[in-house]
């Protein structure tokens, strides 16, 4: 437990002290082999008289197609030793094909404990992952979210704050009820905590070990997964909490298209009417709960390993509507180990949680630096009727006839007709 | 703020007491795919 908390203390020093980037953009050696046709060519096994070669190993662990026939047909009876000599066969008993069978996780394995997971005693698919996530995960994950902030800083430079139109009125209006920040703030804080222990863990062994050393990188990933793990059920419940909030305020309507031909007021001069959400928070709100939801979900698959595949069937679901035809792919793989469903759970986790962090640096922004008194609704909760009536006309006029109603009532409940 | 301050305070007890549950129910690898017998530490 100690261990854990100044795991946990060091993670979040780290963390604010200076987040990590994601510059090297170095490739990996497998996807430039991959590439290279010459290297799809069968090699020449007349070294191993015929038997696989280095070649064909490392074919396979760069997750290349290998014709594996060539293995069979390996021997000639006639050239074979004597059955009862030394280096004899035997006979009809083959032991190369159940040492394929072990190989290629083919074998009927039975196992005392441990289920599936135990059953599978070689498979290479995780080596697809592996490079995956030293290629093309890091690399374009990293430069997904810096292009975001660059394209904000690029966009605060040209366009600079949207500013109030006017003066302030001084008079407030509720916007936001205490639970629905609290809610809000709970998912914030969760998420920032998930992100940053998150790209912790996928570029600490780039951007920290060779520079602060593989020992407080250690240290620093255990505290990063103490926290990722933990928080991680914040996270959800507060998912829970806004959707049941806000689901009914983010339905789309027509109000949305209007919204979207102005994009929200950059074109024109006008503020598009808006209800208690226009269409762009409709937009970051449907992101947060399908994305969020979809990490959720491979996150509970990764926190207990091989007890929630989800691969397999999702896989299969999509081979029967025909999807993977839509982009032009054949069918995808529904026959997979438990490692491999870890595998891609891991990977999708990753993939959905780079676009969802890229989403939520725009949030941030537009909520923060972007847009003047966008940030009381979320802090105070009251906001200026003259951003109000800017920025959520309808919803605006809404809540002014309902206070206007409401005080009607109240005075006449003071002095009843005499 | 106040509402903000209570949404970290109950960020910090969600974790803090998700620790100990999930812990309490051995859920991590180390637990479930190991025994006295196996040495990870």
């Amino acid at each position: 437990m100690l261990r854990s908390l100044a795991a946990l203390l060091l993670t979040l020093l780290f963390a604010f002290a200076g987040p990590a980037t994601a510059q090297e953009a170095a490739e990996a050696p497998g996807v430039a082999e991959a590439a290279d046709p010459a290297r799809a060519a069968a090699p020449d096994r007349s070294a191993t008289g015929g038997a696989q070669t280095l070649e064909d190993i490392l074919r396979r662990q760069r997750g290349e197609p290998v014709d594996n026939e060539f293995r069979r047909d390996f021997g000639e009876d006639n050239t074979a030793a004597g059955i009862a000599s030394q280096l004899g066969t035997l006979g009809g008993a083959s032991d190369p094909e159940l040492w394929r069978a072990l190989r290629f996780d083919e074998a009927n394995i039975t196992v005392s404990a441990g289920g599936d997971v135990e059953k599978v005693l070689m498979q290479d698919g995780g080596m697809a992952w592996y490079e995956f996530r030293q290629g093309p995960l890091k690399i374009y994950g990293g430069y997904l979210l810096l292009g975001t902030v660059g394209f904000l800083i690029l966009f605060f430079l040209l366009r600079g704050r949207i500013r109030i139109d006017g003066e302030k009125t001084g008079r407030t209006v509720t916007r936001f009820q205490f639970v629905e920040r609290m809610a809000h703030w709970i998912l914030a804080a969760s998420f920032i905590l998930l992100g940053i222990t998150g790209l912790l863990s996928l570029f600490g062994r780039w951007f920290i070990a060779p520079y602060v050393g593989k020992e407080f990188n250690s240290t620093l990933l255990i505290g990063s997964k103490f926290i990722h793990n933990n928080v991680s059920w914040a996270f959800m419940l507060a998912l829970v909490m806004v959707f049941v909030m806000w689901v009914w305020h983010n339905l789309p309507d027509r109000t949305d298209l209007k919204w979207f031909a102005q994009a929200g007021g950059i074109i024109g001069s006008k503020h598009p009417p808006a209800k208690k959400f226009n269409a762009g928070q409709k937009l970051i709100f449907w992101s947060v709960i399908l994305l969020g939801g979809s990490i959720s979900v491979s996150g509970l698959s990764l926190l207990f390993p091989f007890e929630l595949p989800l691969f397999a069937k999702t896989f299969a679901v999509m081979n029967d509507l025909g999807m993977p035809g839509w982009v032009g792919l054949g069918s995808l793989p529904t026959d997979l180990a438990p490692q491999e469903e870890m595998a891609l759970a891991q990977a999708w986790h990753a993939i959905v949680s780079f676009v969802l962090m890229a989403i939520i640096i725009a949030h941030i922004y537009i909520g923060s630096v972007g847009m003047e008194g966008a940030y009381d609704a979320m802090g105070s909760g009251e906001v200026d009727e003259a951003w109000a009536h800017q920025h959520h006309s309808i919803w605006y006029e809404r809540v002014k006839d309902k206070q206007m109603h409401e005080d009607n009532r109240a005075l006449a409940e003071r002095s009843p007709a005499e | 703020m106040k509402a903000m301050m209570t949404g970290f305070a109950v960020t910090i007890v969600i974790s803090v007491g998700a620790y100990f549950v999930l812990n309490e129910m051995g859920f991590s690898s180390q637990d479930v795919f190991s025994g006295d017998n196996v040495r990870l530490d």
